[in-house]
Order: C-alpha cells, then structure tokens, then sequence
C-alpha cells in the first residue's frame, strides 16, 4: 500500500527512538563485548582474558559467592514476601494500607543505606552485636540481610499481583465442594500463584548477583562479582579485566531475563477478563497471626530506616548521643557536598521528564501504529534488553563506547546528560512494560476512526491517548524519580566532579570513613523520594480525578 | 444509478489461511447494502480491505472511477462505525462529533453549526456535553454514527453496528439508520451477521460464507429464490432434500415422486421448501400430497411451526411448515395428530449445494 504522510512520520519517529536505543544500549554494549577481548593497547587478543580470568582462583570464588548470596536470598525473600503478600490479600486483618506502605520503604532508598544500617545495629560499636553471637556483620551475613531487606518490596509487588487475579471461581468451586483451607492453599492458591512466585525469585536473583551496594559496604572481604568489577576499573584501572567480569555477571543475569519473560508470559495467559477477584472470608485466628506477622516484618523495616534516621542525627556515635545537623553538614566531607543532593535532584527531574517522553512514545508506536511490523518489533526487542543489563555492566559499557576519542559523542562524556541517558536506558524495560499495559486497554480502532476522519495519528496521540494514560504516564515519570535518586550501579562509572551524586556520595563517605554523614545523605534520598510518592498519591487522588470527570457515569 | 464501488477479484490471505477468495461485487451510488454470513467468514475483512485498514493480498477496488487499491486510510472517502463505536471516552459527544472537522479549516461557528445539525439528525440534541461513560448503547452508537457522517462522506462503512445493544433499541436503530441514510443518500456498506438486520434494512444483500460470494440480490430475491443451499439454510428457516431427475418437471424424494415448476436438469440435485410455503390439504389423491404425523409443535407468537413425520414411499422424513395459531386451534391439531401435507410444484426450488 502507498505510504501516508502518517506512515512516513511514524517510521520518522521509530527511527529516531530506535536510534537512540542503539546510541545508549547496544553500541555500549558492543563496545564493552569488545574491550574483553581486548589487551591494554586494543589489540584484538581473542580469549586471553578470559583465560586469565578464570586462572585467578580468587576471582573465579566470587562467582561462587555472588551465586551463593543470590540463592539464599531469593529463597528468604520470597518466603517472607509470599506470607506478606498472602496477609495482604486472602486475610482481612486490619491496617493493610500501612503494612503495605511500610514494605514500600525499602524501595525509596540506596541499596547500600541497609548495608550502613547494620553496622550501627551489629557492627563493632552496634547496638545488638552480641545478638550475632560472635559472627562477624561484615561478609555474607550482613550482605544477605541487606539484600532481603532491598528486594523484599519488589518481590511483594509481584507476588501480591499473582495472589490477587487467583480466580474467585475457583475459590467458591473449592468451597462448595468443602475443600480444608488447607488443600484449597494446595489446589488453588499455590498453582495460580506459581508464576508470580517464579517471576519474583528471577528478580530477586538478578537484582541480588548485580548489586554491588550492598557487598561493598558490609562485604568485608567476601569478594562477589559485581565488587570485582567495581574494584578491577576503580581500583586497578584494569578496563579489559573488568569488561570480561561484566560478561561473566551478564550471563546468569541474562538466564533470569529469559526465564522471568517466559514465566510472565504464561502468567498472563491465567488471567481471563472474566476472572472474578475474590473476596477473603473472615477468620479471626487466621487474621492475628497474620497481623502478628505483618507487624514483625514492619517493625524489622522500620528499625533498619529508624536506625539510619537516629544515626544521622546523633552527634558523634556511639561517644556523644546528644541529637543534632552536624552530619547533614555536607560540605564539610568529601563525596561533593549538598551540590550532589541538587545534582541528584536535577538528575532524577531531567530522567523522569525525558524518559518519560522517550519510553511512553516507543511504546505508542511498538503497541500502536500502523503497518512497519518489523520495525515495531525490533523496537520492543530493543526496549525489554536494558531489564537483562547490569547497572554496573552498562555504566562501564557508556565509558568504552563515550570516552572513545574517535566517538563523536565524546562531548556527552562527563556531563549530566550522560547520566540522565544512562539512568533512562537503565530503567527503561519496566517503564517500557508499564506503558505498554496502560496502553492495549486502550480501544485500537481510535487510531482507525482518526484516519478515516483524516486526522494525523498525533492529534489522536495528543488529545485522547495521552489525557487517557495520563495514571500510566506519572506512574512512569515517578518511577524514572525515585530510582535515579537511590540509583548507584549504572552512575558510579559516569560521575564528574561536577555532577557528584547523593547515592554515589552516600557509597564514597562511607568509604572514606563518614559513616554517619553517609548515612545522612541516604536520608535525604529518602525524604526527597517519599515527600515526591505522597505528592504522587495527592495528584492522582486529587488533580487526575478532576481531569478524568469523563470516567464517571454521573455528570 | 451509478456504479460507485466496485471491488474486483479480491482475495486476502493470513498466511496459509485464505479469508476472502476472489470477491467481486458492485455497490450503486445511494445504495445501503448488507454484507451479511456466520461469524467467522470474513465480513469485517472485507469491510477493512474496502476501508484501507487492511490490504488486500490481490484484486482492485475502484470507488467514483478512482482506483483506491493502494491508498492509505486517510486517502480514502469513508466514515466508518466500529462494533465497539470506538469514542473517545475524554471528549465530550460534541469535541467527539467535530473531531474530523476541525482541519478542514472551518471557523467555529461552521463547527458547531455542523454539529448541532448532526446532533439534531440523530436525535442528541441534549447530550452535547456529555461524555460517552454518560450515554446509553444506543446513543453512543448514535454519536458514533454522527462523528461518521460529520465529513460528509462518500461512503459509509458500518460494522455490526447495532449487535452491542438489546432487541428493543436494535429494533428502533434499525428503521432510524434506514430513515438517515435515505434522507442523506449515503452509500452504505454494512455487516452483520443478523439475517433479519439484513433483511429489513438492505436494498441489497451480499451474502457470504466462508470467504465467498454465496449470492447477491434484494431481500426478497435472496428470502424466496435462493440459489444454494446454503442462502436457502442461512436465510429464514428451510427444508432441504436431496432429490432424484425423473424428467425435466418431475423428481422423486424417498421413493416418492413430485411435480415440479422448476426446470430440474442434473441428474441428483437440492431442493428447498419453505415452511410457509407448505399447506395442509384436506384432500389425499393429488400427487404432491402426503401423510404425515405431528412430531413436535413450536409456539413463534403468531405462528405455530409443526415438525411433521411424512411417510414418503421408501421411508419417513421431518418435514418443518409454519401454521397460523387459529388454524391450529379450530382443527385441533395435536402432538400426534395425521394430517395431510401439500408440497405445492411451485414451492419447489432447486438449489445449489
Ligand atoms: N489479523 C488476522 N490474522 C489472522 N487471521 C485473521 C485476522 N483477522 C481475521 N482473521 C481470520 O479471518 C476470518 C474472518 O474474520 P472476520 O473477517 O473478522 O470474520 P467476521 O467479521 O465475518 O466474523 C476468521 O477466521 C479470522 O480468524
Ligand atoms: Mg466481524
């Protein structure tokens, strides 16, 4: 058919999003595959490194290690979070609304920000060290206790989504034919939520093998991957040793990807439109355990924040108690002062304005243009890859290919743009995901009416399909905010001495010694991430429902 | 009148499945016309082939001498009605109407002129300003139509536009739609997979199966001279026999052999009877005349359709014919009772298979 001036703006605009997910994902990724199998001059080598790499068996033991924390934590988090999720959907206990704020907590701050909290709990001078009984914090204890605490909320998002589209159907089925709860759980519960949970175990392993927050801070001398990749650039300057560890963290991280997309797929396929939610029957016993346990896990979140927030404001631990700012002097440390809070702030504002433009524009034209198949479909293969990417491995990757001299990109290097592009392709997959969801609920003929109309695609895009996903859209600009705020891994390569950042501040004073104003600056992401969730939630209480009138059936 | 559309040869694939084959047909300037088949047989593709929204895999498509074969969408003259009338639930029944009006570089006042004229056209009068969630199925089928029409197309396209709504208000829909168009002398193309839609509001019915051409023609050609037995089953209710050439006015069903107008020339060929076409006869000895016992009665309101067990010669068939409710209460006829039916020579119509 004859290409429409609509057809030639919409390959227009796929080529460019296209262009720029080449720019920022794959050229990157190219050139980091490249430089591991490379020598210090540049030198194609083949598999030299790598062979050096697994002949030093002190490196070779981090991937036992990294293996080691991913497995054990994904098998406490999602145990935990499962009984979470399960309170907060099949029990009617009350205060569900704030024991799922409260799980919420963890995602609001830096990774590492639990890491310093168990120092002050149970390091040398910690409140509750006896409790260990003369295990050490630093190593693997500590690293697992940071990292349940860090992924337990997006294991809950998940597993919370499973249990609740189990299908009521069945759960009045089972009860007519006077099943136990018992074998209801066996028979209904657990297989419709099987998905959810093998999703969530994927995401907390991949989350867990590529952060390197954590195990840097309260690590000790227990070596995982992602640390080694961080030491072999920062600390040896060995670029090609730390482009060969970045693969070896890719490979698991890409198995998870793989087996997390096939999972979900299925998943979906469970959930029917004719799926009915289920409402929990009352059961008094069952509600206080449950509550009991909520409120132990709350109280466990609220006690690594509160730690952090008390050891913020004490003067000089554990020697002068006495309340007040001195730590949130930040231009008295190193780690760039308050100017890397407001390059933060900058940071995560440009993020979410650009990347919410890029991300809910490639989704519109992956999900809904017209013709140019294929385009589209390289376009979405494009847009879920960043999910399979380490923060750290694409960090390392922008500095091979920006810092190349021959690239005529260079001048990005060292500015805030860099980061702003990094941190958007870092995050892109699940924004991508989010806009494309809000957007197949959207009817695919009013793209079709419009052009019977004669109406460009874009005032179709412009005043029905933005105003429509307008929840979906902030949902994306306030996720795009809250991790480029709390965000390390994908920066920490990227940093100039002009654009320091508060996660990367927080990381730097605990290395050299600030604990406290470490664990101060971690306070200020998270007051800055909070204050944003509840000016959130006002907007779209308030400001969304009084633009969408149109979803009401009264006028 | 004018030929206005024409599609010609039109085949469309989805990859090994074939869902239109070679489709020809001719639409007259004026003329509302029902594409009408089962679900499942290609009505809408061909209604998104006609629309640009979906390219034909061969064949042309001329509309006003112009050949539209390779032209996008919005290069082509249409309005078109989805199933689920597609309005944009954030604009008002207004902002939705004048959605196609506003580059065409009208100033306001024609807008609204446009739209009060559109609105007053379809009965909305009062709905201006509301939004679509605030409408009932009818009405937003209404202003869907109106949105259509607002550009003055040339062609109407209407896909199951009235299959979301419940009897009464389709009822209602059907004759307004019908009114509209006349008055607005629209080409129109509707689908539907309702034989009665087709048959009170068509000038003129295409009718499918299986992404074919079954036959076209007016309803009554398409309800009382079916060519196949396909048309003869889809369309009303029928019996079908298969039936033996005696001579060229004469066939034998089950062993028995009847008088016919048409003239049969295959050796076995299809007939069709209407139910309604059947009578029953007081008299025995006539040819086309046979016994029979009632099986099952249906109440239908005013009608009371019998199936009867006919003896033919070498065995027993059901035979359905449709009675006036008075006719059976004052013969008293039961579950059970005989009666004699007649198989008049001019209700016999050979069909193709
Ligand atoms: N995009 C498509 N891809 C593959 N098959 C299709 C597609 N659209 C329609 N079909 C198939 O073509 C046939 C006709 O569909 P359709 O025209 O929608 O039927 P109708 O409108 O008569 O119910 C169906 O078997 C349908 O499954
Ligand atoms: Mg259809």
């Amino acid at each position: 058919m004859k290409k429409s001036r609509d057809d030639y703006l919409t390959l227009f605009f796929i080529s460019i999003i296209g262009i720029y997910i080449f720019i920022a994902l794959a050229f990157p990724m190219y050139a980091i595959l490249s430089k591991s199998f490379e020598n210090k001059d540049g030198a194609f080598i083949g598999f030299e490194n790598y062979q050096s790499y697994f002949e030093n068996s002190s490196l070779v033991y981090s991937i036992y290690n990294s293996l080691f924390i991913s497995i054990v934590t994904m098998v406490i988090t999602i145990s935990l979070a499962f009984v979470f999720a399960y309170a907060l959907t099949k029990s009617r206990m009350a205060g569900k609304g704030m024991f799922r704020s409260i799980a919420m907590i963890p995602i609001l701050v830096p990774s590492l920000l639990s890491g310093i909290s168990l120092i002050y709990l149970f390091g040398k001078q910690g409140i509750f060290r006896e409790l260990l009984m003369g295990y050490e914090i630093y190593g693997p204890i500590g690293i697992i206790i940071a990292e349940v605490f860090y992924t337990f909320p997006h294991a809950l998002l998940i597993i919370v989504t499973a249990l609740s589209i189990g299908d009521a159907r069945l759960y009045e089925a089972a009860k007519v034919l006077r099943s136990k709860s018992i074998r209801t759980f066996f028979t209904v519960t657990l297989p419709s939520a099987k998905y959810g949970v093998i999703s969530a175990a994927f995401v907390v392993f991949t989350l867990v093998i590529t952060d390197f927050g954590i195990p840097k801070v309260i690590g000790g001398n227990y070596n995982v991957l992602a640390v080694d990749v961080y030491k072999q650039v920062i600390g040896q300057q060995n670029f090609e040793m730390g482009a060969v560890v970045s693969m070896v963290l890719v490979f698991p991280a890409l198995i998870a990807f793989a087996v997390d997309r096939i999972v979900q797929r299925k998943q979906v396929a469970i959930l029917t439109s004719r799926s009915v939610v289920h409402e929990p029957n009352e059961s008094k016993t069952f509600d206080r355990v449950m509550f009991g346990y909520c409120s132990v896990i709350s109280v466990l979140i609220l006690t690594i924040l509160g730690m952090c927030l008390y050891a913020s404001l004490v003067t000089f631990w554990p020697y002068n108690l006495t309340l007040s700012l001195k730590n949130y002097q930040f231009d008295l440390m190193d780690g760039g002062g308050w100017d890397s809070y407001y390059n933060s702030i900058r940071m995560a504002s440009y993020t979410a304005f650009f990347g919410t433009i890029v991300v809910f524009a490639g989704a519109y034209f992956v999900e809904k243009s017209r013709g140019l198949k294929t385009g589209r479909s390289i376009l979405h293969l494009l847009s879920m890859m960043p999910m399979a990417i380490p923060g750290l491995v694409l960090g390392l990757a922008y500095i091979f290919f920006f810092n190349h001299p021959d690239n005529p990109l260079n001048f990005l290097y060292g500015t805030m743009a860099i980061l702003v592009i990094c941190t958007i392709t870092h995050f892109y997959t699940v924004s991508h995901l989010t806009g494309l969801t809000s957007l197949k609920q959207i009817d695919n003929e009013f793209e079709h009416v419009s052009s019977s109309l004669k109406q460009p695609f874009y005032k179709t895009f412009f005043r029905v399909t933005v105003p429509i996903s307008l929840p979906a859209i902030f949902e994306i600009g306030i996720y795009f905010f809250v991790n480029a705020m709390t965000t390390v891994s994908a920066v920490v390569f990227l940093y100039s001495s002009k654009t320091t950042l508060a996660s990367v501040a927080v990381l730097n004073m605990d290395d050299a010694g600030d604990i406290a104003p470490a664990a101060a600056m971690g306070m200020m992401i998270f007051y800055t991430n909070a204050a944003v969730r509840i000016v959130y939630v006002i907007i779209t209480k308030k400001i969304l429902v009084r633009f969408q009138n149109w979803r009401t059936k009264t006028s | 009148m004018e030929k206005y559309l024409s599609v010609k040869k039109v085949n469309k694939h989805f990859g090994k499945f074939q869902a239109l084959k070679d489709v020809n047909f001719d639409v007259k300037e004026g003329e509302f016309v029902c594409i009408l088949g089962p679900s499942g047989c290609g009505k809408t593709t061909l209604l998104r082939v006609i629309a640009g929204l979906e390219s034909q895999s061969e064949g042309e498509i001329n509309q006003n001498n112009k050949n539209i074969s390779q032209l996008p969408p919005d290069q082509r003259d249409f309005g078109i009605v989805f199933q689920s009338y597609a309005l944009f639930p954030n604009l008002t029944v207004k902002n939705n109407i004048s959605f196609g009006l506003k580059t065409r570089k009208q100033n306001r006042d024609a807008i609204d002129k446009r739209v009060d004229e559109l609105l007053n056209l379809v009965g909305l009068s009062d709905h201006i300003n509301k939004y679509s969630a605030q409408l009932s199925g009818g009405e937003q089928q209404r202003v869907a139509l109106a949105r259509a029409l607002a550009p003055s197309p040339g062609l109407l396209l209407l896909d199951e536009p009235l299959s979301a709504l419940d009897a009464k208000v389709r009822q209602h829909l059907r004759l307004e739609i019908k009114n509209l168009q006349r008055k607005l002398g629209v080409t129109t193309i509707m689908v539907t997979h309702d034989q009665e839609e087709a048959l009170t509001m068509a000038d003129r019915i295409i009718l499918m199966n299986k992404g074919v051409i079954e036959q076209e023609g007016s309803p009554q050609d398409i309800y009382s001279k079916p060519t196949t037995a396909f048309s003869a089953n889809f369309i009303g209710t029928t019996n079908l026999f298969k039936v033996k050439k005696i001579s060229s006015n004469s066939i034998e069903i089950h062993g028995s052999i009847l008088e016919c107008d048409d003239d049969i020339k295959d050796d076995v060929s299809t007939v069709t009877i209407r139910p309604e076409d059947i009578k029953i006869s007081d008299s025995e000895n006539n040819q086309n005349i046979f016994t029979g016992t009632v099986k099952e009665l249906e109440f239908l309101g005013s009608n009371i359709r019998g199936h009867i067990e006919v003896n033919f010669k070498s065995q027993t068939d059901i035979v359905i014919c449709n009675f006036a409710s008075e006719y059976i209460q004052y013969n008293n006829i039961q579950k059970d009772t005989q009666v004699n039916i007649s198989l008049q020579p001019h209700a016999i119509k050979i069909v193709k298979d």
